[in-house]
């Protein structure tokens, strides 16, 4: 398996790649994070005494091992605004944002293969066109206009759907669902829009391979030729988007997560910014680009489980 | 008189583009007797794997279709049979070897699983049993170790034992009639051997009627009963194997003997016949032999010769073998 070897080594080469970029973007960046904590009134003294608290009077390469070390133990250190651990505050918001992420993902799988094949099957016929245009069109739409519009015309007529604020998934599945699902279908519909032309466009390619027409020749069912046969080919480009789309996604919660004023980690992204809660971001960045690492390498796995002549390579 | 499995008729198969119509296949017609080996010869760019492809059902859809003619298979016609009635005949009736066996084969499914599935769709039985019956195929196609073989992958095969699952998997389910598309071409010439007795047997064992494809007279000559010469979507002549190769009719047939090589006299050139094949369509009238025939006159260029045959079944289409009106009532011959 030294395929997975190998995958695995990169993963690691990204995250030090990553966090070295994260702590020196940080490390340049306009705005003393411990003026800012103190306010405008605060002497020297006061400013030293802290920054050794945080331990910012270190060199560069202790800081860094320093923060290493805390990704590692889940401790971030603490939040200027909230005076809480940074990390506390994030695993307070991410089942929000987590939920958010894998309910749009679903919809845009359940959505875009099916919807891939009905059109790759009607290749050149005009619905595969119709369809072709309107998701054209979908690309070309903002997030957060598609937010806007979804909670005028679906959530403000229909009583399910909460426009705004979250139900916790502890206190209703039901209420969960509906606070998450137009927000989920806001971040969906773009990549809907997107994926759909990757699905049909593997969908077709495949099925116009040798391999199909054996397949036919064995007298199998058409259903059988497609779920099976092409299908199960096509989705080894189409896992490619999906990881990519998954990334897309959990940018898209920090927009929609502001439109549906959902408590998640985008919208404590955002104020953290605002306030410059110089802990709280750097804590999101190197935990937002952990999952999209981790994303990748399920992706790169998920290649292996799909198609044996990546798996049985040596 | 031995019965006919498959009879077809004036077939025509063409392909669609923006340019026009593309009549691949154009009037075809030929007959395969049970027990039967009939070869089908002729370049490449002929129409054979498309006749083929038209007797399976399985000419692409997207720019192919059968636009004329007749199939028929122990008297039922195919081109007009239903989706689920050719389901029920591919594979268990007629089954095919295509001609290229790599890409044939599914990349991500086990040489096992899809040799299984062939077995399952029309014999309803456990997976057990089809795993047993997939090994014994694997042997009688002669692949070694076939118990790990079934746990493989198509990459993990050679082009010559890929072409053998094929062969096994086309005869899994005993079909009365088996199309060989080139089966042999992409293989060095000892295991083409093996593949040609190997097809023999089958003929043999289980009398199973082959449609043996192959631009390789020499395998004609090894294998088959009878043969047809096709040439730019047409069958051109037709008879017994014994008889084509040593009254060749057709101008073309000539031709193609002739660049047969021969170890016996070392000569300094092969012969090959002068010219290409023409594309499909461009030819609009005479016959599509006329610009590389040596002998054309010039009736050639402007009628199509009608196919004739004589009493042996010996059937030629050429101006040359009478089948001008005049010469009608001098010979005794019919017209088809
Ligand atoms: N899918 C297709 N779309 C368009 N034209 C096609 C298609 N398949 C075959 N043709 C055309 O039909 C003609 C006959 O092709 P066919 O594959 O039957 O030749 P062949 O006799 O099998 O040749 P070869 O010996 O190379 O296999 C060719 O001119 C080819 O260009
Ligand atoms: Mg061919």
């Amino acid at each position: 398996m030294t395929y997975v070897v190998r995958r695995f080594l990169l993963l690691v080469v990204t995250l030090i790649f990553i966090s070295v970029i994260t702590f020196l973007v940080f490390q340049i960046l306009p705005g003393d994070p411990v003026r800012t904590m103190l306010g405008p009134d605060a002497d020297e003294a006061q400013v030293e005494t802290l920054k050794q608290q945080l331990g910012l009077d270190q060199p560069g390469h202790v800081q860094y091992l320093h923060l290493v070390e805390g990704f590692f133990q889940g401790d971030m250190g603490d939040s200027i605004r909230f005076s809480r651990p940074v990390t506390g505050l994030i695993m307070e918001r991410l089942p929000i944002t987590l939920s958010l992420a894998v309910i749009s993902l679903i919809i845009v799988i359940l959505v875009t293969i099916p919807l891939g094949i009905f059109s790759a099957k009607r290749e050149k016929k005009w619905s595969d066109f119709f369809l072709s245009s309107f998701t054209q069109l979908g690309m070309a739409v903002p997030t957060f206009f598609v937010g806007m519009v979804l909670i005028l015309f679906i959530g403000m007529s229909f009583q399910f759907f909460t426009t705004g604020g979250y139900v916790p998934w502890s206190e209703s599945i039901t209420g969960a669902i509906g606070s998450l699902i137009l927000p989920a279908l806001t971040i969906a519909l773009p990549q809907i829009a997107i994926s759909f032309r990757y699905v049909r466009n593997a969908i077709l390619e495949q099925s116009k391979l040798d391999y199909v027409r054996t397949a036919r020749g064995k007298g199998v069912s058409e259903a059988i030729v497609i779920y099976k046969h092409v299908l199960r080919n096509s989705l080894i480009p189409v896992v490619t988007v999906f990881g990519l789309i998954l990334a897309e996604v959990i940018a898209g919660t920090i927009v929609v997560e502001q439109v549906f004023s959902l408590p998640g980690i985008g919208r404590l992204l955002i104020t953290a910014v605002s306030y410059r809660d110089f802990p709280v971001v750097q804590g999101i960045v190197l935990y937002i680009a952990l999952v999209v690492v981790v994303i990748n390498f399920i992706v790169d796995i998920l290649y292996a489980v799909l198609d044996p002549r990546i798996r049985l390579k040596s | 008189m031995t019965r006919k499995v498959l009879e077809v008729k004036d077939l025509r198969t063409s392909f669609f583009s923006p340019e026009g119509e593309i009549p691949a296949v154009d009037g075809v017609n030929f007959h395969l007797s049970e027990g039967e080996i009939l070869g089908i010869v002729g370049e490449s760019g002929c129409g054979k794997s498309v006749t083929s492809l038209s007797i399976m059902g399985l000419v692409p859809t997207e720019n192919g279709k059968v636009v004329g003619g007749s199939i028929r298979f122990h008297g039922e016609e195919l081109t007009k049979a239903t989706a689920k009635r050719m389901r029920q005949i591919r594979g268990k009736e007629i089954a095919m070897i295509y001609q290229e066996p790599m890409s044939s084969l599914n990349p991500v499914f086990t040489i096992g699983s899809q040799l299984m599935e062939a077995i399952r769709t029309h014999n309803k039985i456990s997976r057990e049993e089809a795993a047993k019956k997939a090994i014994e195929m694997l042997n009688l196609v002669g692949l070694p170790r076939a118990d790990e073989l079934i746990h493989e992958y198509p990459h993990q095969l050679s082009g010559g034992m890929c072409q053998r699952v094929m062969i096994a998997m086309a005869v899994a389910c005993g079909p009365k009639v088996l199309i060989a598309d080139e089966p042999t071409t992409a293989l060095d010439v000892t295991i083409q051997a093996q593949i040609l007795d190997l097809m023999k047997n089958l003929n043999q064992e289980l009398n199973t009627s082959i449609i043996m494809i192959t631009h390789d007279l020499g395998v004609v000559a090894e294998l088959c009963d009878r043969v047809a010469v096709m040439y730019a979507g047409k069958i051109v002549e037709e008879g017994s194997v014994d008889v084509i190769f040593q009254q060749p009719k057709h101008p073309y047939t000539i031709g193609l003997i002739q660049s047969i090589p021969d170890i016996r006299f070392k000569k300094d050139r092969l012969y090959s016949i002068p010219g290409y094949v023409p594309k499909p369509g461009t030819i609009k009238k005479g016959c599509h032999f006329a610009q590389r025939c040596e002998h054309a006159f010039d009736v050639c260029k402007e009628e199509t010769p009608k196919m004739v045959v004589s009493l042996d079944g010996h059937a030629v289409r050429c101006f040359l073998h009478g089948t001008l009106k005049e010469e009608k009532h001098d010979r005794n011959i019919i017209k088809s």
